[in-house]
């Protein structure tokens, strides 16, 4: 776009856009806190609602068939995910929306090369180049995340010998081509070429990468998908897109950073690691045998206690027992027992998973404690009630160098006084790991499905 | 060809906006982490501006306009699903007093 075509119209779509991205970064130091971040959220969508009426205005559309039917069609599915997708279903919805996120930047890439390439510099066509990659194995990587966690495909990491180097030889391949593309802008092969290899790049990525590290991969398609956006605003020119896609790349990498951390692992560890592949020769048998409670027993346990904590993990969700919980921990704060809840980092599969589905079945967030805050509170604790948790809380993390997740920050509930572990069966988690807390003196199993044990624990508790 | 100013003015936005979100997205709280992930989601379904153009604009072919379509569709799915289950979302993070309210109703 050259100063000379600019009118009356492009200036007030260049207002909008300005006013876009002040909001946007407002909505998002809205979320700072609970209180705050709903207002905020209303700002973003103020903003967004400007930014595309003075496209509308602004630039010199003529086909509006197309515009509109997309419009239309668009805005039907997205509310009805808005209005219908269960919380549970949260880590799925996320990683679908990545994948459209990504697509419509592959796309817009895709038609950018159709129409304006010759008007392309070296740079810009650079900025295509990463648009159209980014965007391609993001789309294929999210939706094969969303179908792990959906379960359509199994949640297992998928590994076969020589992973690393075919997944080398593809991103060689797909970096052969950007270069070769931005030698050649005119090369329509490569450039399709590049797309092909990157939409299998993505899926190559995904598939050996198991269940307990989504919330990693999660973080990592959020911030591609961002990134593909921030290029595609370096592509058009647009500096709000550049703004808001940078702001959501930029979450995605913070959000990677600390799940790593929470897991004591490197981003790469996590991408080629093969978690699974190890662990055969490493889990060590441990002695002892699991001793299971009777329903009574842990209901007067709890009843008696003068402090609770729970601590939720993926089980809790799969059970959708939030609300069966919730009830029990109610029951149990009109008996007078202080009822806490510890949240680790990355229990669940998506960042902050854990909030949300207890949020849902309206527990104060007040109730909710971070790994830091709680850890030193276990010891003075009488009753750690784990549902559905297992690698969070592997005491074998802190105390045993050799074990695969040594140095991963757990919560120790091995220190309260006694641990009520609620769990499916007698097998092992989704690391395959075993877990010694399960053998420990002080704590008990409580067989069964996470929902009917709670709720049956909050009769029996009322009838103590 | 594009003027190499309005490129170089291009990458100080980046480099500021990134700066900047490192500033604002490192003080939300772990508590709101999904509800973070889905917001950054719909605000960048603002690629739906760059779709818009490329599904209406004069003088493209069929098939720029197709691939307009799509990504039209999928943008706005971003932006209106993210913002609506965002919302719905926030709504459910409740103090101590409102939860127990909202619970009696």
């Amino acid at each position: 776009m050259s100063l000379t075509t600019y009118s009356l119209s492009t200036y007030f779509m260049e207002a909008t856009y300005l006013i876009a991205s002040v909001l946007f970064v407002l909505a998002l130091k809205g979320m700072s806190h609970p209180e705050t971040a709903r207002r905020g959220m209303f700002l973003a969508e103020g903003g967004m609602f400007a930014a595309i009426v003075g496209t509308l205005i602004g630039t010199n559309i003529v086909t509006w068939v197309w515009l509109i039917a997309g419009l239309a069609v668009g805005s039907i599915i997205g509310a009805w995910m808005a209005i219908w997708v269960p919380m549970t279903a949260m880590p799925q919805r996320t990683a679908l929306s990545h994948a459209f996120g990504a697509l419509a930047a592959a796309l817009v890439g895709i038609g950018e090369f159709m129409v304006n390439i010759n008007e392309l510099g070296p740079i810009k066509r650079g900025a295509l180049g990463f648009e159209i990659m980014l965007g391609a194995l993001t789309t294929t990587g999210s939706l094969i995340a969303a179908a792990k966690l959906q379960g359509i495909i199994q949640g297992k990491p998928v590994q076969f010998r020589g992973q690393n180097i075919v997944n080398l030889t593809i991103f060689a391949g797909m970096i052969g081509c950007f270069g070769y593309f931005c030698y050649d802008p005119h090369a329509s092969t490569v450039f399709y070429a590049m797309l092909g290899i990157a939409f299998l790049f993505g899926v190559m990525l995904v598939i050996p990468i198991g269940s307990a590290d989504m919330p990693v991969v999660m973080s990592l398609l959020n911030s591609y998908a961002g990134l593909a956006a921030a290029a595609t605003g370096f592509v058009l020119g647009n500096n709000v897109l550049i703004i808001a896609g940078t702001l959501d790349g930029f979450s995605g990498f913070i959000l990677s950073v600390l799940m790593c951390k929470a897991m004591n692992r490197s981003i790469t560890n996590v991408l080629f690691g093969g978690f699974g592949a190890v662990i055969a020769e490493a889990t060590a048998t441990v002695d002892g045998v699991m001793r299971e409670i009777s329903l009574d027993d842990a209901a007067m346990q709890l009843a008696f206690a003068n402090r609770v904590i729970f601590v939720p993990g993926y089980g809790l969700a799969t059970a959708q027992a939030q609300h069966a919980v919730r009830e029990l921990a109610e029951l149990l704060e009109e008996r007078g027992v202080t009822v806490k809840y510890a949240i680790h980092p990355v229990a669940g599969r998506m960042p902050g998973h854990m909030n949300v589905l207890l949020a849902e079945a309206n527990v104060p967030y007040s109730m909710l404690y971070e790994m830091e805050q709680i850890n030193p509170e276990f010891s003075s604790t009488d009753v750690a009630v784990v549902i559905g948790a297992n690698d969070v809380v592997n005491p074998d993390a802190r105390d045993n160098p050799k074990s695969l997740i040594a140095g991963m920050p757990i919560l120790e509930v091995d220190r309260a006084k006694s641990v009520i572990v609620l769990k499916r069966g007698q097998g092992r988690g989704f690391s395959g790991l075993e877990n010694p807390l399960f053998f420990k003196s002080c704590t008990a199993m409580l067989y069964g499905d996470a929902k009917s044990s709670l709720s049956h624990l909050a009769q029996a508790v009322q009838h103590v | 060809m594009m003027n190499p100013a309005v490129l170089i003015a291009s990458v100080y936005v980046f480099v500021l906006a990134a700066f900047l979100g490192y500033q604002v997205i490192s003080r939300v709280p772990p508590l709101l982490h999904t509800p973070l992930m889905s917001a950054t989601n719909a605000i960048s379904g603002i690629s739906l501006i760059g779709s818009l153009v490329l599904a209406g604009s004069k003088g493209y072919p069929l098939q720029a306009h197709i691939l307009g379509f799509v990504a039209v569709t999928t943008a706005t799915i971003n932006v209106v699903g993210g913002f609506g289950i965002t919302d719905r979302m926030l709504k459910m993070f409740r103090q101590r007093g409102q939860a127990k309210k909202e619970a009696a109703k």
